[in-house]
């Protein structure tokens, strides 16, 4: 499994511009669509219920890099908040911090996401393309060819994980 | 070093060191799944672990509670996704007219103090009001749940919050909780294992820990723990048919990353303003404005004391006109109580409907949403963004939410409502 991630940038903010903060499950994959069990139908309703992001699904592209802030993911335990962006093709999601039922259910589907205290400091535009190594955190503005510092490196269960693919096949190989 | 509360339980159900941030492989008592995430469980189960059976299908259940009785094909054919399943596996299943499935679980005795438990309802975690680890999680991890009977985990840091002084009613255990979200926010807690102490938590009864506990993860955090006292052990031993449960206590020298005092003494009435659980103010600051619904249930508050705080208020009252007032008890051992108990009578009279048992609207469920424009005064935990409905929800207490039915508006409990009498 490839443990460098490419991708263009979305920083999903408010309408001052500024990453936002506590973005529930409810705002990320509402609960109209919780009968939904086909990942393949769930990327449709990506930050469906989002003000300003209601239109994500037909603007973003696999492989794709969102930035959040704090707290992303808050709330409810439906496993469709995170395999909406699998669905997607979303290549990686960088947060502040994460809601903590989210990082799980993000780490134990083989769904790579990364905590970033800072990372509303960061130099980075929408747009831009960046490159993360999810071994040391290290991330690069490949736009502007410039370090942009580090984020949290994924824990050794995170990468067990991920390498394997998910829970059920990491479980098999133990 | 001494032990917090959460590195006892866990240290209980694993061979592993505890100690916060170490990964742990937990042994689970306890794995549910509900109608929403059931089904996928099932789906990943089948895919994962074609034809094998699951660790021990006696410690496993499907509790139904978000959407009871089905009302869309989508919901009706997870639920029976569900019940195949369990029909195939040998696994008990709280079928729709059971109720909330963590309700159901204190009150047959399936979750005791000190327990395990987990499932994908995130409000899970409404455990520690027994004294117990509870933790909602997603398709995946109870998927693994259900067929390894344990999951790993990364033990939390704690964090103690200890309580000064005490509050009298018209206060309740939502307003205190409503209270201390307000002060340390929605990412308060973020990650950790708070423990609760104090004199006003020390009276609390179940229902009221209940209560308290449910709103975890409103602060972000795994889980509220408060200690049982001896009422809450002698009614898990009479609901488990267990002699034996033992008193998790934290060690006197243990550890806590943080320590906070808050002082309670005279609490007012509080209310959580949409679209968060945070955003808390006393409810005497924000009276007079204009209702259309007024909830009473959830995990939070549809316990039979909860209801019956309400019923006192509502009896021979009416509900204010253009009002549409809803109770929706948490279990059916709630719904049996009302109606021997003549509450039943009071809210037919009062105008309130009375559905059965169930979530309410908090997952689009049966009842309770809102239309764009409307308000609505809710005794449950959540007022995201369209969570219930596309109307602005206020979180309150069943006191609150009562005299609010009562009044048409916003107002704190104890000003005699125009409507009443």
């Amino acid at each position: 499994m490839e443990t460098t991630v490419k991708g263009r940038v979305w920083k999903i903010c408010d309408a001052g511009g500024r990453l936002i903060d506590d973005i529930d499950t409810d705002q990320i994959f509402h609960n109209a669509h919780l009968a939904i069990t086909d990942i393949g139908k769930m990327g449709a309703h990506a930050f469906g219920n989002l003000e300003g992001w209601k239109d994500f699904p037909s603007k973003a592209k696999p492989g794709d890099i969102l930035m959040v802030g704090g707290n992303f993911g808050a709330g409810s335990s439906r496993q469709h908040a995170v395999d909406c962006f699998a669905s997607l093709g979303t290549g990686l999601i960088i947060a502040e911090s994460y809601g903590a039922i989210y990082e799980r259910n993000a780490i134990n589907s083989g769904f790579p996401i990364l905590a970033c205290p800072g990372v509303k400091e960061l130099a980075i535009k929408n747009g831009d393309s960046i490159e993360v190594d999810l071994r040391t955190g290290k991330m690069r503005n490949m736009t502007e060819g410039r370090d942009l510092g580090q984020a949290r490196p994924f824990s050794g269960v995170q990468m067990d994980i991920y390498r394997a693919g998910n829970l059920f096949d990491y479980a098999r190989g133990m | 070093m001494g032990m917090t509360m959460i590195e006892k339980i866990l240290k209980n159900h694993t061979k592993d060191e505890v100690a916060p941030g170490k990964i742990i492989w937990l042994d689970l008592d306890v794995r549910s799944a509900r109608d929403f995430g059931g089904a996928s469980v099932v789906k990943n189960l089948r895919e994962h672990f074609p034809g094998g059976k699951l660790a021990d299908s006696a410690k496993t259940f499907f509790t139904f509670d978000c959407v009871v009785p089905a009302n869309t094909i989508a919901y009706a054919e997870n639920q029976q996704t569900c019940r195949d399943y369990a029909a195939e596996q040998g696994i008990r299943l709280y079928d729709v007219d059971a109720g909330i499935g963590s309700h159901v679980m204190i009150e047959e005795g399936i979750a005791i103090p000190g327990a395990t438990v987990v499932g994908t309802d995130s409000h899970l975690n409404i455990m520690g009001a027994l004294g117990a680890f509870g933790q909602g999680m997603g398709d995946v991890d109870i998927a693994f749940a259900f067929k390894t009977g344990r999951t790993w985990f990364e033990v939390p840091r704690s964090m103690k919050i200890v309580l000064k002084g005490t509050y009298q009613y018209p206060a309740t255990a939502k307003d205190l909780i409503l209270f201390i979200i307000g002060k340390l926010g929605a990412s308060g807690g973020l990650g950790y294992s708070v423990e609760l102490y104090g004199p006003a938590i020390e009276r609390m009864t179940l229902a009221e820990r209940i209560t308290v506990a449910s709103m975890g993860t409103e602060m972000g955090t795994i889980t509220f723990l408060m200690e049982p006292g001896d009422e809450i052990l002698e009614y898990s031993r009479k609901r488990s048919g267990k002699a034996h449960i033992e008193r998790i206590s934290a060690d006197a020298d243990a550890h806590y990353d943080k320590v906070l005092e808050l002082d309670v003494a005279g609490l007012a009435p509080q209310i959580a303003l949409p679209p968060k659980p945070s955003k808390v103010s006393a409810v005497a600051e924000v009276s007079g404005k204009k209702i259309n619904s007024v909830f009473i249930g959830s995990c939070t508050n549809g316990t039979y004391d909860d209801i019956r705080l309400a019923a006192e208020i509502l009896k021979g009252g009416k509900v204010a006109p253009g009002v549409m007032a809803k109770v929706v008890p948490a279990t059916k051992e709630v719904y049996g109580r009302m109606l021997s108990e003549g509450l039943l009578e009071t809210f037919f009279s009062s105008g309130v409907i009375v559905s059965n048992p169930g979530c309410g609207g908090c997952a689009s469920g049966q009842i309770g949403m809102t239309g764009k424009g409307e308000v609505q005064i809710s005794t449950s935990n959540r007022n995201f963004a369209g969570k219930q409905g596309s109307g602005d929800t206020y979180l309150a207490s069943p006191v609150t939410a009562a005299w609010c039915a009562l009044k048409g508006e916003i107002c704190a409990p104890g000003v005699k409502p125009v409507a009443a009498r």
